[in-house]
């Protein structure tokens, strides 16, 4: 739809501050959208935000997330807290379009000015989660909601993305959807700060629950992996003192979301998390990550625009040529690139 | 033991082989055939011939019977029409109580033998007329009942003690029934007496027609209040009509029409017997409707498969004993789906397509739908015409003369196998997922109707499945959906008359009634008689339905593609 | 990055059969465009509110019930109420021939009856959007 003339980033932006929501809503859709205007919008957002905690609810499907997410921000919303959900579906990469049917399962949370739901669609990210999903959540961030959660698709690698975005992740479970954990089935396991075992009245239920137990048990790892835009970044960890995570262990939690039982004690362990990352330094620590990987990959992109849109499409079209047909090897083939580029 | 000699089969086998070879595939190079593959309604292959091959372990006694005996794939009757036509049962109800009993004194009139009660979508959904939720949708799909007073006013000078009343009313259905045992004895007929049906059917709810209101729980405990209550004090009323209808008219295949329909069944049973009732107590009452779509052959496949799954399920999972709990007796519907808002005299043949296919297939009531009737209520003459249809079936056909006369067709027999044989796969899928319930709540029905909905519309977008007049044979008039001209002031009169209602009953008792019900509700009680109780004291149907909304809960239902 | 359509599908009122709404949102989703499907029993203010914070570009109301004159123009002043007059607005389901005009009147751009296919759909959608892009 065409974008009202009267808008630019300061209306955005003062009026999203300020709580209109058409700005809040036109100013995410400028970010997915790629327009002129995401990148100064962007720009004059991200020192405003930092203040929202963040909430990453990850899990394969069928294990309820949504109905968790709705009781999560039911709760929240009781105890005075304003919430931003961004709800995240794959885009079909045959046709580009996407069913986004997560905001149909949080009804009760229609009519609350304290609550803003936004769907989002992966559009060809190669995880599962929506290449500018971080950057709209800095938008939510910035238009003052004190919590934000992330909900994603929940297969492959977007489970490990959403810890890089998130402060604190939630992997829910469910019983009876196969014999193994899905999470170890995933090999995600490591990037749970907390454990939700949904539909926890199932047949099963506490077998998951020591099932995750012994897992955890075999220690916790000393490392992290960071994903950014879908792309998996070999980290190299700054130094600390100890090992922050050593010193959290993820707690279990039983929930049935569907009738809101377990949803107060989840919530509180949430907020214990936050409290954690606070006061061991781990949060700053993260953000430094964050902040790190993010600009590698920002800088990646860029660079690659760069030498691309430097190249004319013929020469390129000859070294993807030689390379299929074995004549040149993809290293040296690039080398030649940058080379030409340079001359 | 089967109908054929085996080596008379083989004998057959190759000289099949033979016809394919000399006779068929000279055919099939000169002139291919007109497309790939031939497909039901359903979407399910149609081979190109049927012969004693496909149906050579058939077994007369075993699978097909005689009429009016087990399995009673033949029918349920030793007689069947000979002995007594289908009912005859045309839908209807718009607008207020007056204009429907209007309605149903024509019908009466002209021959039409049973009534059935259509209600308005706030009285579906436990509004009462002047509800805020109720703005704009009063009468458009039926009759608005708010209390007993629109009962009795529907039901004016008509005798309920000599007519058989359908009422097709699901979620808020004790509440409404429980107005017409009322309106009953007010004309001084007793429970006994009294015949009919309540569509009661919670399950389908969640999984078609969405019109539930509070979790299957309680709703479940609500259907098998009603289910005890009939057992106990009107045994001639058929307290559930476990529907196929819906399920299809959302898109599912016959097979899954025929499967989660039985499932549902198998659900209520279950419940009932957990409650203590003895099954021979409350099975013969059981009742059920389904859909009639367009292929002709699957859809007589689908009723005898049916009967023959129930009477089996009844006899040898639950072990009845008494011969009339293995019955299953159906209504039937043509479909609505099938109908076309283009040239809508072409519906005229395609219902009667329907009725064909639901007589040969040996239902025991029939609603044929009125040529515009997808698109509005129907007019009196397309009623009549509906009407019609039925009465020449009945009488200028033949096929009455004679009992389930394709039994022995080889295409029947094996359809009928396979869509018993499928319908049995999908029953150990939903015994897997835990049953009905935790099914529902998984989204399995929903999903599986969505696909089958999905694809459907697919093959008529791209060409593959033609709908005359609408993507061939197109003429080129614009779609006239006529309007049924409905009392403009029904409305006000309807919120007039609540406010008189509640103005001259007595508020007091209507009170008490309403704090009785919600004790009942939290206790487990059959819920019956507080419900007659107070809809006595004119507490209207929105007063009685919130109490139970507060008591139960509100379901939302998790949606699925 | 391109830019994508985003469509809402809802359906206000009492109306349950959802049927045709799933079948034109799997449609539309494979035609490429974004869609959110509100499910049932969606009042007015529910249906704005989505439109305003998913910022879509269509509403489509799935109304079988009849009581289209009664609902359209309460999802109207909703819509405007939060300041999303602008969406386009389209109705599927059984409309007779006389409301039509009506409808359009009360700004409603398309309206698709029984039997159209889901291509047209999509094809109106992405043709009236076109034509009210602003000239760059």
């Amino acid at each position: 739809m065409p974008a009202p003339r009267t808008e630019t980033v300061e209306t955005l932006v003062t009026g999203l501050r300020a709580g209109d929501r058409r700005a809040l809503a036109r100013a995410i859709s400028h970010i997915e959208d790629g327009t002129p205007l995401a990148r100064p919008l962007l720009a004059a957002l991200y020192s405003q935000a930092g203040r929202a905690h963040l909430i990453g609810v990850t899990g394969a499907p069928g294990t309820g997330k949504s109905t968790l997410v709705n009781g999560l921000a039911l709760a929240y919303r009781r105890r005075g807290y304003t919430v931003g959900i961004v709800a995240v579906d794959p885009t079909s990469p045959f046709t580009g379009g996407a069913l986004l049917g997560d905001r149909v399962r949080m009804r009760d949370l229609a009519g609350d000015p304290g609550i803003f739901i936004r769907s989002m669609a992966t559009r060809g990210s190669l995880g599962g989660l929506a290449q500018a999903t971080a950057d709209v959540v800095i938008v939510l961030d910035a238009a003052g909601f004190d919590r934000i959660l992330i909900e994603t698709v929940g297969v492959g690698q977007s489970e490990v993305e959403i810890a890089s975005t998130a402060h604190t992740t939630i992997v829910v479970e469910a019983p009876g959807l196969g014999d193994e954990v899905q999470a170890i089935k995933a090999g995600v396991l490591e990037i749970a700060d907390i454990f939700a075992v949904n539909k926890a009245d199932r047949e099963g239920a506490d077998r998951t629950v020591t099932a995750l137990k012994m897992m955890l048990g075999q220690g916790v790892p000393d490392k992290y992996p960071i994903m950014h835009h879908g792309r998996l970044l070999p980290v190299t960890l700054p130094p600390l003192e100890a090992a922050p995570s050593a010193t959290w262990v993820p707690p279990i939690h039983k929930t049935i979301a569907i009738q809101n039982q377990g949803i107060g004690e989840l919530l509180d362990s949430i907020e214990a998390h936050r409290l954690y990352l606070e006061q061991s330094g781990t949060r700053q620590w993260r953000d430094r990550l964050r902040a790190a990987s993010e600009l590698r990959m920002i800088l990646r992109d860029i660079l690659l625009a760069r030498v691309l849109d430097r190249t004319p499409v013929e020469r390129l079209e000859r070294l993807v040529s030689a390379v299929a047909e074995r004549r040149l090897d993809p290293y040296t083939a690039a080398r030649q690139l940058l080379d030409a580029d340079r001359a | 033991m089967s109908l054929f000699d085996r080596r008379e089969l083989d004998a057959l086998q190759q000289d099949l082989e033979r016809w394919q070879q000399e006779t068929l595939a000279p055919t099939l190079k000169r002139m291919p055939e007109r497309r790939s593959e031939f497909v039901s309604t359903s979407s399910r292959p149609v081979q190109r011939l049927y012969t004693p091959l496909d149906v050579a372990d058939l077994d007369y006694r075993r699978d097909l019977g005689w009429p009016g005996e087990y399995p009673f794939t033949r029918g349920v009757h030793s007689t069947m029409y000979r002995g007594r036509l289908w009912t005859m049962r045309m839908f209807a109800g718009f607008g207020t109580a007056e204009e429907t009993n209007a309605r149903y004194k024509y019908l009466l009139q002209q021959g039409n033998m049973g009534l059935s009660v259509a209600f308005d979508m706030p009285t579906l959904y436990g509004y009462d007329t002047d509800a805020a939720e109720a703005l704009g949708e009063f009468g458009k799909c039926g009759v608005a009942v708010s209390s007993l007073a629109d009962m009795e006013i529907l039901f004016d000078g008509i005798p309920l003690g000599e007519v058989s009343t359908s009422m097709t009313i699901n979620s808020p259905a004790a509440i409404l029934w429980a107005m017409y045992i009322v309106t009953a004895e007010k004309q001084g007929y007793r429970r006994d007496q009294l015949r009919g049906t309540i569509q009661n059917d919670i399950l389908k709810e969640y999984i078609a027609q969405k019109e539930f209101l509070f979790p299957p729980e309680p709703s479940l405990r609500l259907v098998t209040d009603t289910i005890e209550f009939g057992c106990r004090e009107l045994p001639q009323w058929n307290t559930i009509s476990i529907s196929g209808y819906h399920i299809r008219e959302a898109g599912s295949t016959a097979v899954q029409e025929l499967a989660f329909t039985l499932a549902n069944g198998f659900t209520y049973v279950e419940a009932a017997l957990a409650r203590g009732l003895n099954i021979d107590d409350f099975a013969p009452r059981l009742s059920f409707f389904f859909n009639v779509h367009n292929d002709f052959f699957e859809e007589i496949a689908k009723f005898r498969a049916a009967r023959r799954l129930w009477a089996r399920a009844m006899r040898e999972r639950y072990g009845a004993k008494d011969p009339r709990s293995w019955l299953l007796r159906t209504h039937a519907q043509t479909a609505g789906v099938s109908l076309t808002a283009q040239q809508p005299e072409n519906n005229i043949v395609r219902v009667a397509i329907q009725a064909l296919a639901a007589v040969l297939g040996g239902v025991q009531s029939l609603h044929t739908n009125s040529m515009d009737e997808a698109l509005a209520l129907p007019s009196e003459k397309a009623v009549t015409i509906a009407l019609r249809t039925q009465q020449i079936i009945a009488h200028e056909s033949g096929v009455t003369n004679t009992i389930d006369p394709l039994a022995g067709s080889y295409y029947v027999e094996k359809l009928t196998n396979e869509m018993e044989a499928e319908a049995e796969r999908y029953f150990r899928r939903i015994e897997a997922l835990g049953g009905v319930i935790p099914a529902i709540e998984s989204g399995f029905f929903q999903r599986e109707i969505a696909d089958a909905a999905y694809r459907y519309q697919m093959e008529i977008d791209t060409g593959a499945r033609t709908i005359v007049g609408v993507n061939d044979f197109v003429a080129d008039e614009p779609i006239a959906i006529p309007i049924l001209e409905m009392d403009p002031h029904g409305y006000e009169r309807q919120v007039a008359r609540l406010k008189r209602v509640r103005a001259e009953r007595d508020n007091g008792a209507v009170q008490k009634a309403l704090r009785e019900l919600a004790d009942y509700a939290r206790s487990t009680e059959n819920l019956m008689p507080p419900i007659i109780a107070a809809v006595k004291t004119y507490a209207t149907l929105g007063e009685i339905t919130d109490v139970f909304r507060e008591v139960f809960g509100v379901y939302h239902e998790p949606v699925f593609f | 990055m391109e830019r994508k359509i985003r469509v809402l599908v809802a359906k206000p009122g009492l109306d349950g059969h959802d049927r045709g709404a799933k079948v034109v949102a799997r449609a539309l989703r494979d035609a490429g465009f974004e869609v959110i499907y509100t499910g049932i029993r969606q009042t007015p203010e529910m249906i704005a509110e989505a439109a305003l914070q998913e910022d879509v570009d269509v509403v489509g109301l799935s109304i079988l019930s009849g009581a289209h004159m009664a609902l359209v123009p309460k999802v109207q002043e909703a819509l405007h109420r939060v300041g999303r007059e602008d969406v386009l607005l389209l109705v599927g389901g059984i409309i007779p021939d006389e409301d039509i005009p009506i409808l359009q009147q009360m700004g409603v751009k398309g309206v698709f009856g029984p039997g159209t296919p889901t291509s047209a759909i999509a094809e109106f959608i992405r043709r009236e959007l076109a034509a009210s892009e602003p000239v760059a």
